[in-house]
């Protein structure tokens, strides 16, 4: 793994969210506590919303076009919905935001 | 005998020590340095000290008879200058003393905000036995701030509030010992310390702190000016490793050492919080009394290895009664089990993975706690309990959430009907005299007999009293986080005062950790709509039109709509908008059906800069994505008009200026039409005003949606003045009393007009609600567009990062 910092933690509010752009597209960055981040692709597999705008809560996002509500942690749809988003490691250190390069490399490649 | 030095009594020497002697009596000779004029005592009781449940005598762990009788050399107050490891020789202030072998311990240092004034006397840390006799030496009625909700903060801020001193704490997040707790268990705790009259500010950074040589004022980043006769920095902690990084020894964020407590050189050894270990440091007692035991097997030359396990946290603060264990911080594939007990102030909440128990939150009731953290530190399956893990070892047979339990706490006092003023109190002094049905309840009481949203809590309250005896008619509930209804939560935030979303969440009992997409909307509006002052807007938890004052579109792209006050507009602000659409490339440019222009294909990111150009020319947000108002549309009236009897276009602007920015359960749209023709489409509108020779006729509950209805007359009234007063007040009370998502129409249909009109007939209730909703207005009437275009929070509209550019250098 190759370890990317992308930004201070402070930079994202608790349960909100933040975007990363990448070659491999839009990443957003989801707060779901004080000290908890996840990754996860920007898009909805649904119609394509951007999930980085939606209400966050527990460690879920839900699409503001749609309504759809995905899980952070495994990327799988949830509820009656049925599908799934890319989801990116990522850890705290320091009071920083890092992000998994080759994950996302990984996805550009394909 | 082998020479054994020490440099620092704390608890991990002190109990490095008792092993030692223990083990291997007279085989060592110690001598042990200590910075502070004491041997060891127990740091971890300076809480009980200071509040004076304790005295200092009852603390100290080793005394100079013990010190006397394993022949320890003392060297007390006095500080290590030097170690030099090729001679084996460690200098003191009063000479050099030889060693076989070197022990570290020299603990960790107060972290100080190095901001302006963090110098002056009477700032001081809270660390070791001179502060607290520092802070136990201020007069009762001092005021004081300790700096940092954390664990040492708050039992500082708990034992200077026992000594009669007046004591705010300011934390720089959102909730108490963030570290530990998550928001639910911070509002209890902060409810807690509320309660023994400690005043809580979170979000809270401090800038400076004022005073001429003596400390004066705590001064915030937002302005806030606290005065300040003491103030306790209590903001963390830093591994004291001067004395090591200049011997040379390997330090990371600490001094590094290896399973055995050796440092990189073999003779030298560390323990304790000045340790670091697999890129681990140790701040509680535990690890470091683990930490002490290997390092007496590794001077015996045993073999011992140290493994960091999991911890738990208690707050030794009387009647706080928190427990909080193990990892809350991310992994995959995870699940919260949350309890809440609202009458009894109970939370508790498990995380699970993989059927094992990782981490452990609760307030209020932490007598499981030691047997959650067994469960979490031995990695036990806990799949077959897992549905009755929250209830504990003394489950089986234990009762599921009740769905009762918020109401069931109330207390007699708490006003159920809003509307006839009717207590909770009351309604159960009726049902105990007979009256067994809502029917005969309302009869008794009058309580759910007017506007009739309480109907469902007065219900809960005969289920409550009535046991099985009273089944409830299932009302809708707000989603799956509760059982209650919206009308339910409203009420009762009313009734008990809730004022931040934590305390709804804990104190109406529900079920998720912080609510979900469907509930949080409509909290943050009921929190800020009946409490503008104290509580303030959650920009996580509104839809995304309303957190970047934009209308989302399918491509994700945004729309961009300048108010036009009445639908009057000038050559300027159209040449502005046209400016604006040219520069940020805007697609379509749209006239809307509310008399002003749309401005559709908006980025993102373009947002502040096209806000702030718009903003140069006067124009403001027309809030056209708001559960708020929208617009008013008017005709030209008598200005222009051959027919019109009053001026329609004026009465509009005004009621446009006095309505703009409030927040409403949904979008509020008004019209005022200067004559009968109705060219303004008055009677569709949820405030439609139609003007007449002899007047205003006010009517509400239009709607050209989904739905299409004629407005109903709510009043006539003859002069403008009475017209804007009746309109804000019918705003005020639909703010205050309807469901989210509720257009007026919808809500009109559950209270009824006559409801609303027998209310709004009163000259006092009138004027009333005007002044509530001048109140919130004073709060909530601001252009969103000047505040998001100032750079701090521009810059949030913008990707955090951007590795497309950083992979193509």
């Amino acid at each position: 793994m190759s370890w990317i910092d992308i930004g201070a933690l402070g930079d994202v509010p608790v349960r909100g969210a933040r975007l990363v752009k990448t070659h491999a597209g839009c990443i957003a960055l989801f707060r779901t506590t004080e000290t908890e981040i996840f990754a996860t692709s920007n898009t909805c597999a649904h119609k394509g919303g951007p999930l980085s705008e939606g209400i966050v809560h527990d460690r879920k996002v839900t699409c503001p076009l749609h309504n759809w509500v995905w899980s952070l942690e495994t990327g799988e749809a949830q509820g009656a919905d049925q599908g799934r988003i890319a989801t990116y490691p990522v850890r705290i250190e320091d009071g920083r935001i890092l992000i998994d390069g080759d994950a996302i490399d990984r996805r550009s490649a394909a | 005998m082998e020479r054994l030095v020490v440099i620092g009594a704390g608890m991990a020497s002190g109990r490095l020590l008792e092993h030692l002697f223990e083990a291997a009596p007279g085989r060592f000779e110690v001598t042990l340095f200590n910075a502070e004029p004491r041997g060891n005592y127990n740091r971890i009781m300076l809480s009980p000290v200071l509040s004076g449940e304790k005295s200092y005598a009852e603390i100290v762990t080793h005394d100079d008879d013990w010190y006397a009788a394993h022949g320890v050399t003392c060297r007390f107050g006095e500080r290590v200058q030097h170690i030099d490891r090729d001679r084996k020789v460690v200098t003191g202030a009063t000479g050099d003393v030889p060693y076989d072998r070197l022990v570290i311990a020299t603990g960790s240092d107060p972290f100080i905000i190095p901001c302006p004034g963090h110098d002056l006397d009477g700032v001081i840390s809270y660390r070791d036995l001179d502060d607290t006799n520092r802070m136990i030496d201020q007069p009762p009625g001092t005021r004081a701030v300790v700096i940092g909700g954390g664990l040492l903060g708050l039992e500082a801020a708990a034992g200077l509030r026992l000594r009669g001193m007046e004591v705010t704490v300011l934390h720089l997040s959102g909730h108490l010992m963030d570290r530990q707790l998550d928001p639910a268990a911070g509002y209890l705790l902060r409810a807690d310390l509320e309660r023994r009259g400690i005043s809580v500010m979170t979000q809270a950074s401090t800038s400076r702190i004022r005073g001429e040589g003596r400390v004066e004022a705590v001064e915030l980043e937002d302005g806030t000016i606290l005065p300040a006769d003491l103030v306790v920095m209590a903001v963390g902690i830093r591994p004291s490793v001067k004395l090591a990084q200049a011997s040379g020894l390997t330090v990371g964020r600490a001094i590094e050492v290896d399973a055995q407590m050796r440092t990189s050189d073999p003779n030298v050894f560390a323990v304790g919080e000045c340790v670091e270990f697999a890129g681990q440091l140790f701040g509680l007692v535990a690890p470091l009394y683990d930490q002490a035991k290997v390092l007496a097997a590794t001077l015996l030359d045993e073999p011992a290895a140290f493994t960091p396990k999991q911890l738990s946290t208690k707050l030794k603060v009387t009647g706080c009664d928190l427990f909080s264990a193990g990892d809350f911080s991310d992994g995959q594939g995870r699940e919260d089990i949350v309890f809440r007990d609202p009458a009894r102030g109970i939370y508790k909440r498990l995380v699970v993975a993989d059927d094992r128990l990782v981490g452990a939150v609760m307030y209020g009731d932490t007598a499981d706690g030691n047997w959650f953290f067994g469960l979490i530190r031995d990695e036990t399956d806990i799949a077959e309990m897992r549905e009755t893990l929250i209830f504990g070892p003394a489950y089986q047979g234990g009762s599921v959430q009740d769905p009762l339990a918020a109401v069931a706490a109330l207390p007699a006092d708490a006003e159920i009907c809003g509307c006839n003023g009717v207590c909770k109190g009351r309604i159960i002094e009726a049902i105990e005299g007979g009256a067994t049905d809502l029917g005969a309840v309302r009869g008794a009481t009058k309580a759910s007999a007017s506007c009739g949203t309480c109907t469902g809590l007065v219900e809960q309250v005969l289920a409550a009293t009535l046991g099985d005896a009273f089944t409830i008619t299932a009302a809708q509930p707000v989603c799956g986080c509760t059982d209650l209804s919206h009308e339910d939560v409203r009420r009762l935030i009313k009734s008990r005062e809730l004022k931040s979303q934590p305390a709804v969440w804990q104190e109406l009992g529900w079920r998720t950790p912080n609510g979900c997409h469907v509930c949080r909307p409509a909290v943050n509006f009921y929190l800020l709509a009946d409490w503008p002052l104290e509580y303030h807007d959650d920009p996580q938890s509104r839809f995304v039109n309303e957190r970047k004052h934009a209308n989302i579109q399918k491509d994700g792209t945004f729309s961009v709509v300048p108010r036009m006050w009445g639908g009057i507009t000038s050559a300027s602000e159209l040449r502005a908008i046209a400016d604006a659409a040219e520069k940020y490339d805007v697609p379509t440019v749209k006239v809307t059906g509310g008399q002003r222009i749309d401005l559709l294909g908006v980025k993102g990111e373009d947002l502040p800069a096209i806000w702030a150009d718009l903003n140069a020319a006067g124009l403001v947000s027309g809030h056209a994505y708001s559960k708020g108002l929208r617009t008013v549309k008017t005709c030209v009236g008598t200005d222009h008009c051959r027919f019109g009897t009053q001026d329609s276009t004026g009465l509009g602007i005004r009621l446009e200026k006095r309505l703009w920015g409030s927040w409403t359960p949904h979008k509020v749209k008004l019209a005022v039409s200067g004559c009968p023709r109705n060219c303004a489409e008055a009677t569709c509108k949820d405030v439609g005003i139609v003007c007449v020779d002899s007047g205003y006729e006010i009517g509400v509950g239009g709607a050209a949606g989904m739905d299409v209805r004629e407005v109903e007359r709510l009043a006539k009234v003859a002069t403008e003045d009475e017209t804007v007063e009746w309109t804000v007040a019918f705003v005020q009370l639909y703010r205050e009393h309807a469901k989210y998502l509720d257009r007026p129409y919808k809500w009109l249909a559950k209270v009824g007009l006559d409801w609303v009109i027998d209310t709004l007939s009163d000259p006092a209730t009138r004027s009333a609600l005007v002044e509530r909703f001048d109140l919130s207005q004073t709060i909530y009437q601001t252009d969103p567009w000047a505040q998001h275009t100032a750079r701090e929070t521009a810059r949030s509209f913008a990707p955090i990062a951007d590795l497309t550019l950083e992979a193509a250098e």
